[in-house]
């Protein structure tokens, strides 16, 4: 499931941060991090800073905090990080050369359309991260992919610089089509009605992905947040109710999940709105 | 280092808290490392119940400073899909040669933990244990409601010692009784554990808590379960003011635990009396904590 090299010590390690730039109200933090190895787009990470990890708003954070590999190339890892709390603000803070504790590739990824099948990326928020690394990867394999990202407002619009070629959403009407991001997957869908939807953002719009896919019974991946403490399966704390009954661990049966697995996404998620 | 624990020859003393290491999830996430890097001297299975347990309804976390609460709510294929399913995959780990004295691997045996809610559950647990060769020791969690009293089965020393007592003839495996710290007298429990039969005590459990949802009108629990169990190094300090009493009131081994981050801080619980420290939020944290604090010990 994961890439880990065989061999590799089952323990966080500390990286180099090599740059952290603003993107309107997102940052995107580099690190040099060439362990990170051959990852699948839609794998995540648990990040934390080496130090003052602590002593923020009630005095967090205190455990790793996950976030999605935004892209891999040439030992560098990227990721998009919006500033929601504690543990967020402390990451945005870092600069060139601070440290940061990394555990990861964690979880399974996206699965490849079938072949000759469009993929559709939706993406909403700082959720657009591991559609970034996926265009990459269905694009060098040659496949059709259309981009439709969603943002709430205009200080958020130029996360969309993350991927290529997107069209837009905004709540504000501030870019795009005024109003949601799903809307523009419905109209997607009336033209080509065999793609394969991959999703990922607020629980709201994945919600809303994943009912649109349903009745129309397109295949949709979606890729799920849940509070986490641990990231690799230990402490069951990141589940999400499972179609038919039960739960899934977001962390192992996840981040990405077959949208036929779920009855529905809830709201509860603990994700950023 | 290598350590003696109710007969078992363990390469160091640091094992993980029950619930807070899934070595088939972590074979999955970390690969064939794992199998002989394993971060612990011995291997203690979540809570198996007779039968399977979905667990709580989410949210199940909740962070507070230096410290995590949970109400996870024991999820558990339960005891024939333990045996079947996951046993199986359990007894050929072989621990990270860093945390060994002569810089070997050695075998990691298993601990299964059990919790029954009357004394005839908890007996077909311990009975069904004592039979596969790959588990070489039982925990008993008893911070169990009473299913008849409603009162923790471990919280009362008289309860407690019937319940011990009930389960000695059961298995010739040792039998670790995992005491709760929420109780009025944590040393007369473990005193209570010992007169039944138990071979080890060990402690602390979570303690208690609860968290309420941030940013809403009125008061509304956040934890699907209501209530959980606070852990991490929020609790160290009263974890080892219970450590310390326990191993001054019995003579059995005392397996001590509660937010140890650091070989310092093991070393601490192992100077007030404890044989064997486990570790669990820690590894949360970093999946290596238990190699990088049995390591700090050389
Ligand atoms: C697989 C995965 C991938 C992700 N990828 C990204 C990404 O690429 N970029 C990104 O920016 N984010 C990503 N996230 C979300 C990110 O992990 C969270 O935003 C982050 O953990 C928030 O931490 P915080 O301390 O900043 O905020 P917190 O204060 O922890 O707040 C975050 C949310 O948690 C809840 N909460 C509030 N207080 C507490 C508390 N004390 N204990 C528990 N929960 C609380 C609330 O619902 C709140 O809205 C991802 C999450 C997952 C699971
Ligand atoms: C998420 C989580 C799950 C746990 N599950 C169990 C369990 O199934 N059985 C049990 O006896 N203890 C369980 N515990 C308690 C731990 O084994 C340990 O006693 C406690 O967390 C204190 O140690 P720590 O501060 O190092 O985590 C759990 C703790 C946590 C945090
Ligand atoms: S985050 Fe711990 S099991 Fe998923």
């Amino acid at each position: 499931m994961s890439a880990q090299p065989a061999g590799a010590r089952p323990g966080r390690r500390a990286v180099r941060v090599t740059a952290n730039e603003q993107l309107g109200a997102y940052n995107v933090l580099r690190v040099d991090d060439p362990q990170m190895g051959e990852l699948q787009a839609g794998q995540f990470a648990m990040l934390a800073a080496v130090e003052r990890w602590g002593g923020g708003e009630d005095e967090r954070p205190f455990l790793a905090r996950a976030f999605s590999v935004a892209r891999h190339h040439d030992g560098e890892s990227s990721y998009l990080l919006e500033d929601v709390g504690p543990g967020t603000r402390r990451l945005c803070e870092l600069a060139a050369g601070d440290e940061l504790w990394v555990l990861g590739p964690l979880g399974s990824g996206f699965t490849a359309p079938p072949q000759g099948r469009r993929a559709i990326l939706v993406g909403g928020g700082v959720g657009i991260a591991p559609l970034a690394i996926l265009q990459d990867a269905l694009s060098a394999a040659g496949g059709a992919v259309s981009v439709l990202l969603g943002f709430r407002d205009e200080a958020r619009v130029p996360g969309a610089g993350l991927l290529r070629d997107a069209e837009l959403a905004t709540d504000d009407g501030s870019a795009g089509h005024h109003g949601l991001v799903t809307d523009l997957l419905e109209r997607e869908l009336r033209s080509d009605p065999d793609a394969v939807v991959y999703a990922c953002g607020p629980a709201g719009m994945l919600e809303g992905v994943r009912a649109i896919c349903e009745r129309d019974g397109v295949p949709a991946q979606l890729a799920l947040e849940a509070g986490m403490a641990c990231g690799f399966g230990a402490c069951f704390g990141c589940v999400v109710p499972r179609r038919g009954g039960g739960y899934l661990r977001v962390c192992v049966d996840g981040p990405v999940i077959d949208a036929a697995e779920l009855d529905r996404v809830e709201l509860h998620a603990g994700a950023p709105a | 280092m290598s350590v003696e624990f109710c007969g078992l020859r363990l390469a160091h003393p640091i094992i993980n808290g029950s619930g807070t290491f899934d070595a088939i999830a972590a074979r999955g996430a970390f690969g064939a490392a794992l199998d002989t890097a394993f971060p612990f001297a011995a291997y203690v299975s979540k809570t198996i119940t007779l039968e399977p347990r979905a667990g709580n309804p989410p949210p199940r976390l909740w962070e507070s400073p230096a410290g995590l609460v949970n109400s996870i709510g024991l999820p558990n294929k339960g005891l024939a899909g333990y045996l079947a399913e996951d046993l199986p995959q359990l007894g050929g780990y072989l621990c990270d040669p860093l945390a060994s004295a002569d810089g070997a691997s050695h075998r990691v045996p298993v601990i299964t933990n059990v919790m029954g809610s009357t004394g005839e559950e908890l007996r077909a647990l311990v009975e069904a244990c004592d039979d596969p060769e790959t588990i070489a020791a039982i925990e008993l969690n008893v911070s169990c409601p009473n299913v008849r009293t409603g009162l923790d089965i471990g919280a009362d020393p008289a309860q407690l010692e019937t319940v011990v007592a009930g389960l000695r003839e059961s298995t010739g495996k040792p039998l670790i009784v995992k005491l709760t710290p929420n109780a009025a007298d944590v040393p007369a429990c473990a005193q209570a554990a010992e007169a039944g039969g138990a071979d080890a005590v060990s402690l602390i459990n979570t303690l208690r808590a609860m968290a309420l949802a941030p940013g809403r009108a009125g008061a509304r629990p956040w934890l699907g379960g209501g209530t959980g169990g606070l852990s991490g190094p929020a609790i160290r300090p009263v974890a080892l003011a219970q450590v310390a009493a326990v191993a001054a009131r019995v003579a059995i081994p005392v397996v001590g635990m509660g937010g140890v981050q650091s070989a310092a801080h093991a070393r601490e619980m192992l100077d007030v009396g404890a044989t064997l420290v486990a570790v669990g939020t820690e590894s949360f944290r970093d999946p290596a904590a238990g190699v990088r604090i049995a390591a700090g010990l050389l």
